[in-house]
C-alpha cells in the first residue's frame, strides 16, 4: 500500500484516493474545431512511459482535492505532488527530491526519512488512569488468560522423560509439569507443553510424517521451523486445517492431526473463529527477536521511540533457543522490552508481507496454542498492518541441504535443527548419527548431540582441512572424515545406514549403520521481506549465498538476515542498527548492554551443491515437490536458462515451503548444470506471503454482515416490519416489493403497479443522490455538465437533464431544481451519487477554477417519498393545508415549500411513472412521520407501498430508460432516442463534440425500443439476443441487439420489453427473434413508449 | 408567485415557525435510535474501558469560501472562533467546533439545539457574492488566488451522524479499521481527520479532553453498518460477542 502526500492532509494510505490519469491533459478550448482524429486522441489516447510520470490524483476519502503527483510508473514511488494550476516541477527538481537512490542494506548513518516528525518523545500520552494500555501500537492485548505464554523451562529441566522414549530426562524448554495429550494418524501420544507437534512426534520416536507427493517415498521431519519441506500434516481436531508443518505448530491438549500424501483437505464447515485485523504505526519495526533483533529493540527502547518488535516463536531468543546460548539475556532484555511504554513485542506473529513505504503485513497467531480451550470471543489469528517508519530485517538464516543421493529419506535432517530439538525441546531426534557438512556450523550441532547421549559416529565435512572446529570435536572423541562426501542411504521408514566415499567419488569406501544424518550445506539468509520491499540481493563468495544489497526504503537487515552468522557480530549489528533507525526519526539512542561472546576462530565454508553418489539413487532437491537433480538436468537440456523458467519447467519451489530450503540449492545446481556462477543467474523472485496465511485471516471480520457496509435509509425499518424484499442498489438496500400473504413476486408486482396507475401507491426515493450546486456561476456549470441547458430554468421550477462523459456517452440523469438564482439542487441515480459529485469536483477544481460554484452532497440530508396515482393529489390536500395543489397552481415540473403533516416539506411534482406524482421531501428524522401519516391518509384511497421492481415496470411501460440497465456505457442521448434533451444552442458541453463523430452518427448504432412478443404471455429474459431470421442460420449468428428490461404489465395486460436493437427505430413494426433456450421467440419492435402515449395521465 | 426561499429544517430555523402537534420533536428519529441498547450494553458490560453512544441530532453547517477572503473574517467572528487554516485542525469556542476539511471547506458542529446557525452564517458572510459577483467577474484568474467572496453555507445536520467513541480503549478500537495513526502524538488534541473507518468514510475529531475518546461522524445511511462494525470490534473488550456475524 502505496502512501500517497496529499498537498493538504499529508501522507495518506493509497486506498483513499482515487486515480485520475495522465496530468496535464487540457480540455481542448474549442473542441468544435477540430477534427474527428483529433478529438480522438484527446478522447483516448494517453502516454504510457516507463518512469516519470504525472498524473491526477484525488484524495477522494479525505479532502476530496484534486492534485497531480509525480510517479515513477517502474518503482511506484511517488517523486513529487503539486496542486492543480502548477507547473509540473522539472526533472531537474525531481532527481534532488527523489528518494530513490539505493540505500545499502547495512550503512552509515541514514539521512532522515522524508516525513518530518515533531519529534517530542516527553510528551505524556493521555491514556485513561482506569487501565492503561501500551501506546505504542493500537490494538487490543488478547485478554487475560488467553496468552499461555507463561515462562517456560530454562534448560535445566527435572524429571525424566516419562513414556517418550527420545526425550532427554533433563534438557529443553518444555514444561514437564504440562502434559498434553495428542493423536497422530490415529495413535494416541503425550507430550508437554512448549513441544512442536514435530518435537513431540520425535520424542515419540515417530520420524516419518507422510510419503512424497508424486513419488509415494515415505518423508520425516526435515527441520525444526517454517522452512520444513516434508512435515506438513493435517489438523483434523479440534478444527480441520490442511497443510500445517509439524514443525510450526504449538501442541495443544487435545490435538487430532494426520500424515498426508502431499495435500491436505479443506474443512466441509465453516470456521467458526473469529479472525480480525488491526492497524498499527510505528517508528521502528524490528522483524524478528533472535540475537539481532533483540538487540536493535533493546538500542531504540528507552528513546521514546515508538517500536514494535515481532516474532513468529512464542518466546524470544530466535536461534539461541536451539543453541541454548545467551538465554538469561534473551529474558532479561525480553523482561525490559516488555516494561518500556513505546515498545509493542508481538510474539507467534509472522511478518509475511513487505510492501511499498514500510507498509508491513503480520500475522499473530493469538489462541492457536490453546486448541479448544481457546476463548470463543478472542479472535484466532490477527493480521496486523504495520506502517513503520524505519524496518530492520533480523530474519536469521536457513540452513540449506545438499543434493546427495537418497537425500531424502526420514533421518536426513537439517543439522541445526536437530540442535534445536535437543536444546530446545530436550529430544534426541536419533540414537546414533553421522553428521555430513560443508561448514563450521555443523560441529556444533554435532557436540551438542554427543553431549545429550547421541552418538555421533563420524563428522563427515567436504573441506580437506575444516579448521578448528575439527580439534574440538575430535577432542570430544568423534571421527572426523575431511574431504569426504556421503555417497548414499539406506533405509525405508526410517534411515538405517550412511555410505560415505572422498567427496568426488560416487562409489561407497565405508558405511555407518545410523538412525540420524545431520546435513549442513551452508546458510542461506532470510532476505524474502528485504527482497519484496524491492532490495537487491548481491552474492556473497565466502558465505557462498546471496545476501542483501541495496534497497530504495528505509530498511536495514542485521544479523544472519545480512550473512553475519556470528554472535558477537549479529549483535552488534543488530544494537547498530536499531540506535541509527531511531536517530534517522528524531530520537536519542542509549547504548544498550550487549553480552560479551567469545570469539570463535572459523574456517570458511565450501561451496557445494552436488554431490556424486551411487548410479540411479535419486538426488532430491525440492523434497516437497520431489524434483530431483535429473529434472533440473532435463530442464536445462530442454534450453532454459533461467530459475525462473527451471522453476516453472520442473515445479522446483512452488510448493506451500517456497523453496525454502531448496531455492538456493536448485540456483546453484542449475548453475553448475549450465557451467555459469552462480552469482550471475540469480534466485527466483520473493514474493508475499513469506508462510501461508489462511484466507480467515485476510478475510478478518469482513465476512457475513459486515462483508460490505449495507446502507439504508431512515424508513428501513418500517419497510423490514411491513414485509419488503430487498433490493442491492450499489450499497443501499431498496424495497424491492411487499408481498402480502400468499403472493408470489409477479402477483405482488402486478397489484403495486395497479394501484400506482389506478388509486395511489409510495415509495420510499430517498437514496437518490442530491447535490446542492451555488454560486454565481452555478448555471454556467451546469450548462457544462448537461446536455441541455439549465441556467434559463426559473426559479421555483425543475428540469429533466442528462450527463454525458466526453466521449458523448450518457453518464447519468436526473432532475435539477432551481432553488434561488444561484443555488441548484441536482438530483442523482442512486449508484451514481459520489461519482457525479467526485465527476463536479473535478472539472471543478482541474478544469474551470474560475468558476464560482460550490458542490456538496446533500444525499442523506433529505428523504424522499414519492406519492404516485391519480388519488395522490387527495391525498396530499388533505395533509398540506396550505399547498395549493390544484394544476395551475402547482403545475409539472414546479416545487413547493410547505408543511405536510406539519412537517417542513419541499415538494416536487415529478412522475417516474408517467402519473400524477409528488416527490416529497422532509429531514430524515421526521420521515418515519411524514411516512406514517401518508399511510394514515391514504388509507381511504388504498394507499399501497411499492417497491423498486413496480418503479421498473412503470417507467418501461413509459420508455424511461434507466441509465446503467438500458445503457452501458456505449449509448449516447440519441440512441435512446432523447435528441430533445441535447441542446442545439449551447456552444460546448461534456460530450457535444463526440455527437458529430462519425461513430455516433452511424445509422446502424443501436437505438432503445419496445419489444412486444407475439404471445403475450412470453417473457423474454434480460440480456436476450435479438436475431433477424426465424431460423437460426450457421454460427456466427449476426446479432442485432439485447433485451436491456423486462416486465409483465398490468396497465397493458401483457410482457412487455425493452431492448438496444441496431437501427432499431427504423425497424419499427418489424419482425424479429429471440432465442430463449433452444426457441425462437417472435417478437415485435415497437416505440418505447407503450403506455399513455400522449402523456394525459401526469395532471391527474 | 409563491416567495422562494432556501428552505431550513427546523433546527436551524431563527425564528422557529410553529410546528404542528405531530411533528414535534418527540418524532424526530435519528439513525441511530435503534442502536442505543446495544452501544449502552458495550459501555457497562466493559466497565468503562469503553463508551459508546450516537449524538443525535446535532446541528452542522458546511461553510465554503476562499480563507484569504474578509468572508473567512466574518464567518469566524459570527461563530465566535476563527475558522481553523491549519489542515486536518479544529477550533472550538463555545459550544462550537469548526472542523477543517479542506482548503475552502469547514463543518460546523453545534449542540442538538442549536437554532440559526445556518442563518447567522448565511446573514454574516454569505449572498454577498450575488451582489459583488459583477465587480469580479473581470478579476478572476484561474490560476492565481483571487480574493473570491464567493461563499457557500449549506445545512447538512441530517447528512451524518454522531458517534461518541471514548474510553482507554477506544483507541485499540478504531485501530481495527482505522489507517490513520491514532497515537496521541500524532492525532491529539485539536486533531481532526476524514479518512475512512471499516468502509466507511468518516470524519474522526480528536475530543478536546485529556481522556481518550472521538468523535464519528459518519454518513447517516452507513451509520447502521458502522454500529453493527464498531460493536463487532468491541466483542474481545466486553468479553462476549456482541454481533454474531454468519
Amino acid at each position: 500500500m502505496l502512501l500517497i502526500p496529499c498537498p493538504w492532509c499529508g501522507p495518506r494510505d493509497e486506498a483513499e484516493f482515487h486515480y485520475g490519469g495522465q496530468a496535464h491533459v487540457p480540455y481542448p478550448q474549442d473542441p468544435a474545431s477540430l477534427s474527428d482524429k483529433e478529438w480522438a486522441r484527446y478522447l483516448f489516447f494517453r502516454d504510457n512511459p516507463k518512469g516519470p510520470f504525472a498524473e491526477r490524483w484525488s484524495h477522494a476519502a479525505g479532502c476530496r482535492r484534486w492534485f497531480n503527483a509525480v510517479r515513477d510508473t517502474s518503482t511506484n514511488e511517488i517523486l513529487t505532488v503539486y496542486r492543480p494550476g502548477e507547473d509540473r516541477p522539472s526533472s531537474e527538481d525531481l532527481s534532488l527530491t527523489a528518494t530513490s537512490q539505493q540505500r545499502p542494506a547495512t550503512s552509515q548513518p541514514l539521512p532522515a526519512t522524508s516525513q518530518p516528525r515533531p519529534g517530542s518523545p516527553a510528551r505524556p500520552a493521555f491514556e485513561d488512569e482506569a487501565r492503561p494500555g501500551p501506546t505504542g501500537v493500537q490494538g487490543a492485548e488478547p485478554p487475560g488468560g488467553a496468552e499461555g505464554a507463561a515462562p517456560l523451562e530454562d534448560g535445566t529441566g527435572r524429571g525424566g522423560g516419562g513414556d517418550h522414549p527420545f526425550r532427554h530426562p533433563t534438557r529443553g524448554r518444555i514444561d514437564r509439569t504440562a502434559p498434553l495429550k495428542f493423536t497422530f494418524d490415529g495413535t494416541e501420544y503425550q507430550g508437554y507443553r512448549g513441544d512442536t507437534l514435530a518435537s513431540a512426534l520425535l520424542a515419540n520416536g515417530v520420524i516419518q510424517t507422510g510419503t512424497s507427493i508424486k513419488l509415494g517415498r515415505p518423508r520425516g521431519i526435515f527441520s525444526a521451523g517454517v522452512e520444513e519441506p516434508n512435515a506438513v500434516i493435517q489438523i483434523e481436531e479440534p478444527f480441520p486445517e490442511p497443510m500445517l508443518p509439524a514443525t510450526t505448530v504449538e501442541l495443544y491438549d487435545g490435538l487430532v492431526a494426520s500424515s498426508l500424501p502431499g495435500q491436505g483437505r479443506l474443512a466441509t464447515e465453516p470456521d467458526p473463529a473469529r479472525y480480525d485485523a488491526v492497524h498499527a504505526h510505528c517508528d521502528l519495526l524490528v522483524v524478528g527477536a533472535g540475537p539481532a533483533g533483540l538487540a536493535a529493540a533493546a538500542a531504540a527502547a528507552r528513546s521514546g521511540a515508538r517500536v514494535i518488535l515481532a516474532d513468529d516463536q512464542p518466546e524470544p531468543g530466535g536461534s539461541l533457543l536451539g543453541t541454548g546460548e545467551l538465554l538469561d539475556w534473551v529474558a532479561e532484555t525480553g523482561r525490559e522490552l516488555a516494561a518500556a511504554p513505546e515498545v509493542r513485542v508481538l510474539h507467534r506473529t509472522t511478518v509475511f508481507g513487505h510492501y511499498d513505504d514500510n507498509h508491513l503485513l503480520a500475522v499473530e497467531r493469538r489462541t492457536n496454542h490453546l486448541g479448544a480451550q481457546a476463548p470463543a470471543h478472542v479472535s484466532r489469528e490477527r493480521v496486523w498492518r504495520i506502517r513503520a517508519r524505519h524496518v530492520v530485517l533480523a530474519t536469521g538464516a536457513h540452513e540449506r541441504s545438499l543434493a546427495f543421493a537418497d537425500n531424502d529419506r526420514p533421518g536426513v535432517m537439517l543439522a541445526a535443527s536437530a540442535r534445536s530439538y535437543v536444546n530446545r525441546h530436550g529430544v534426541l531426534p536419533g540414537r546414533h548419527a553421522v553428521v555430513f557438512t560443508t561448514n563450521d556450523s555443523a560441529y556444533a550441532a554435532a557436540l551438542d548431540l554427543a553431549a545429550a547421549g547421541v552418538e555421533v559416529a563420524a563428522i563427515v565435512d567436504t573441506r580437506p582441512e575444516p579448521g578448528p572446529w575439527a580439534d574440538r570435536a575430535r577432542d570430544a572423541g568423534i571421527e572426523v572424515l575431511t574431504g569426504h562426501a556421503v555417497t548414499g542411504t539406506e533405509g525405508g521408514e526410517r534411515l538405517t545406514a550412511v555410505s560415505v566415499a572422498p567427496y568426488g567419488e560416487a562409489t561407497a569406501r565405508r558405511e555407518f549403520a545410523v538412525d540420524l544424518l545431520l546435513v549442513s550445506g551452508g546458510w542461506n539468509p532470510v532476505a524474502h521481506l528485504f527482497s519484496q520491499a524491492g532490495g537487491k540481493l548481491r552474492y556473497d563468495d565466502t558465505l557462498g549465498s546471496f545476501v542483501p544489497d541495496t534497497c530504495r526504503q528505509a530498511v536495514e537487515v542485521a544479523g544472519g538476515a545480512n550473512g553475519v552468522l556470528d554472535l558477537a557480530g549479529a549483535l552488534a549489528e543488530g544494537a547498530a542498527a536499531g540506535a541509527r533507525a531511531i536517530e534517522a526519526v528524531g530520537y536519542t539512542c542509549e547504548v544498550p548492554r550487549l553480552p560479551d561472546v567469545a570469539a570463535v576462530p572459523q574456517a570458511p565454508p565450501m561451496q557445494v551443491f552436488l554431490v556424486p553418489g551411487a548410479a540411479g539413487a535419486p538426488r532430491f532437491v525440492d523434497l516437497q515437490r520431489d524434483v530431483t537433480v535429473d529434472d533440473l538436468a532435463r530442464a536445462t537440456g530442454a534450453g532454459l536458462r533461467s530459475v525462473e523458467h527451471t522453476k516453472r519447467y520442473t515445479t522446483a519451489g512452488t510448493a506451500n515451503d517456497q523453496g525454502k530450503t531448496s531455492g538456493l540449492l536448485s540456483s546453484g545446481i542449475v548453475a553448475e548444470l549450465l557451467g555459469v556462477d552462480i552469482s550471475a543467474l540469480g534466485t527466483t523472485t520473493f514474493r508475499p506471503p513469506y508462510t501461508p496465511v489462511s484466507f480467515a485471516a485476510l478475510a478478518g471480520r469482513h465476512r457475513g454482515a459486515l462483508l460490505d457496509p449495507i446502507r439504508v435509509t431512515a424508513l428501513h425499518e418500517w419497510h423490514v416490519e411491513h414485509g419488503a424484499l430487498f433490493e442491492n442498489v450499489g450499497q443501499w438496500k431498496r424495497p424491492w416489493y411487499y408481498p402480502r400473504d400468499g403472493e408470489d413476486m409477479e402477483a405482488a408486482v402486478l397489484r403495486e403497479c395497479r394501484a400506482a396507475r389506478e388509486g395511489v401507491a409510495f415509495m420510499d426515493a430517498s437514496t437518490l443522490g442530491k447535490i446542492d450546486v451555488q454560486g454565481p456561476d452555478a448555471g454556467v456549470f451546469l450548462d457544462r455538465l448537461y446536455t441541455n441547458m439549465m441556467s434559463t430554468l426559473k426559479v421555483g421550477m425543475i428540469r429533466y437533464g442528462v450527463m454525458c462523459r466526453a466521449d458523448g456517452m450518457v453518464f447519468d440523469d436526473g432532475t435539477v431544481i432551481r432553488l434561488a438564482p444561484d443555488r441548484f439542487l441536482v438530483t442523482t441515480t442512486t449508484g451514481n451519487a459520489a461519482t457525479v459529485l467526485d465527476w463536479m469536483e473535478e472539472w471543478l477544481q482541474t478544469e474551470w477554477p474560475e468558476l464560482r460554484v460550490h458542490c456538496t452532497s446533500v444525499t442523506e440530508q433529505w428523504a424522499t417519498v414519492a406519492l404516485v396515482g391519480p388519488r395522490s393529489r387527495e391525498v396530499l390536500a388533505g395533509l398540506a393545508p396550505t399547498l395549493a395543489v390544484d394544476n395551475d397552481s402547482f403545475p409539472f415540473m414546479a416545487w413547493r415549500d410547505t408543511t405536510v403533516a406539519g412537517i417542513d416539506a419541499r415538494i416536487c411534482r415529478i412522475s417516474f411513472s408517467g402519473e400524477l406524482a409528488y416527490e416529497i421531501n422532509v429531514s430524515p428524522w421526521e420521515a418515519l412521520a411524514l411516512w406514517e401519516a401518508l399511510y394514515e391518509a391514504g388509507r381511504p384511497y388504498g394507499i399501497t407501498p411499492y417497491g423498486t421492481e413496480t418503479m421498473h415496470v412503470l417507467r418501461a411501460e413509459k420508455g424511461y430508460p434507466i441509465v446503467g440497465q438500458d445503457t452501458d456505457g456505449t449509448v449516447t442521448p440519441q440512441d435512446l432516442g432523447m435528441s430533445w434533451v441535447v441542446s442545439k444552442k449551447k456552444p460546448d458541453f461534456v460530450g457535444k463534440r463526440s455527437f458529430a463523430r462519425a461513430d455516433t452518427v452511424r445509422p446502424d448504432r443501436k437505438h432503445l425500443v419496445g419489444l412486444l412478443p407475439e404471445d403475450p404471455g412470453t417473457f423474454l429474459p434480460e440480456g436476450t439476443h435479438l436475431v433477424a431470421d426465424s431460423e437460426l442460420p450457421a454460427p456466427p449468428v449476426p446479432m442485432l441487439g439485447h433485451v436491456t428490461s423486462s416486465y409483465r404489465s398490468a396497465a397493458l395486460g401483457r410482457t412487455f420489453a425493452l431492448a438496444l436493437i441496431k437501427g432499431g427505430r427504423d425497424r419499427i413494426g418489424e419482425r424479429l427473434y429471440a432465442p430463449v433456450g433452444d426457441r425462437l421467440v417472435p417478437v415485435t419492435v415497437a416505440s418505447p413508449v407503450l403506455y399513455d402515449p400522449e402523456g394525459a395521465r401526469r395532471d391527474g | 408567485m409563491l416567495a422562494f426561499r432556501v428552505p431550513v429544517f427546523r433546527g436551524i430555523r431563527a425564528t422557529p415557525k410553529e410546528p404542528a402537534a405531530m411533528a414535534d420533536t418527540a418524532a424526530r428519529r435519528s439513525p441511530l435510535a435503534h442502536t442505543a441498547d446495544r452501544f449502552a450494553a458495550v459501555t457497562r458490560s466493559s466497565r468503562g474501558a469503553l463508551r459508546l453512544a450516537e449524538l443525535p441530532f446535532l446541528a452542522q453547517v458546511t461553510v465554503r469560501l476562499d480563507p484569504k477572503s474578509p468572508a473567512a473574517e466574518a464567518a469566524g467572528l459570527a461563530l465566535g472562533v476563527p475558522l481553523p487554516l491549519v489542515p486536518n485542525t479544529v477550533n472550538r469556542g463555545g459550544e462550537l467546533a469548526v472542523l477543517w476539511l479542506g482548503p475552502d471547506e469547514w463543518l460546523v458542529v453545534g449542540p442538538a439545539a442549536t437554532t440559526g446557525l445556518a442563518e447567522r452564517l448565511r446573514t454574516a458572510i454569505g449572498d454577498e457574492h450575488v451582489t459583488i459577483a459583477d465587480e469580479h467577474a473581470a478579476v478572476v484568474d484561474e490560476h492565481t488566488a483571487v480574493v473570491d467572496e464567493h461563499t457557500a453555507v449549506v445545512d447538512v445536520s441530517a447528512q451524518r451522524t454522531t458517534l461518541l467513541v471514548a474510553g482507554p480503549r477506544s483507541r485499540d478500537l478504531l485501530a481495527h479499521g482505522c489507517p490513520i495513526d491514532l497515537h496521541p502524538r500524532a492525532f491529539g488534541i485539536g486533531r481532526c481527520a476524514q479518512t475512512t473507518l471499516a468502509r466507511a468514510h468518516v470524519v474522526l475529531v480528536a475530543r478536546d479532553d485529556l481522556r481518550p475518546g472521538f468523535w464519528v461522524l459518519v454518513r447517516s445511511s452507513f451509520a447502521g453498518y458502522l454500529a453493527d462494525w464498531l460493536l463487532d470490534a468491541a466483542t474481545e473488550h466486553v468479553g462476549q460477542p456482541a454481533l454474531q456475524v454468519s
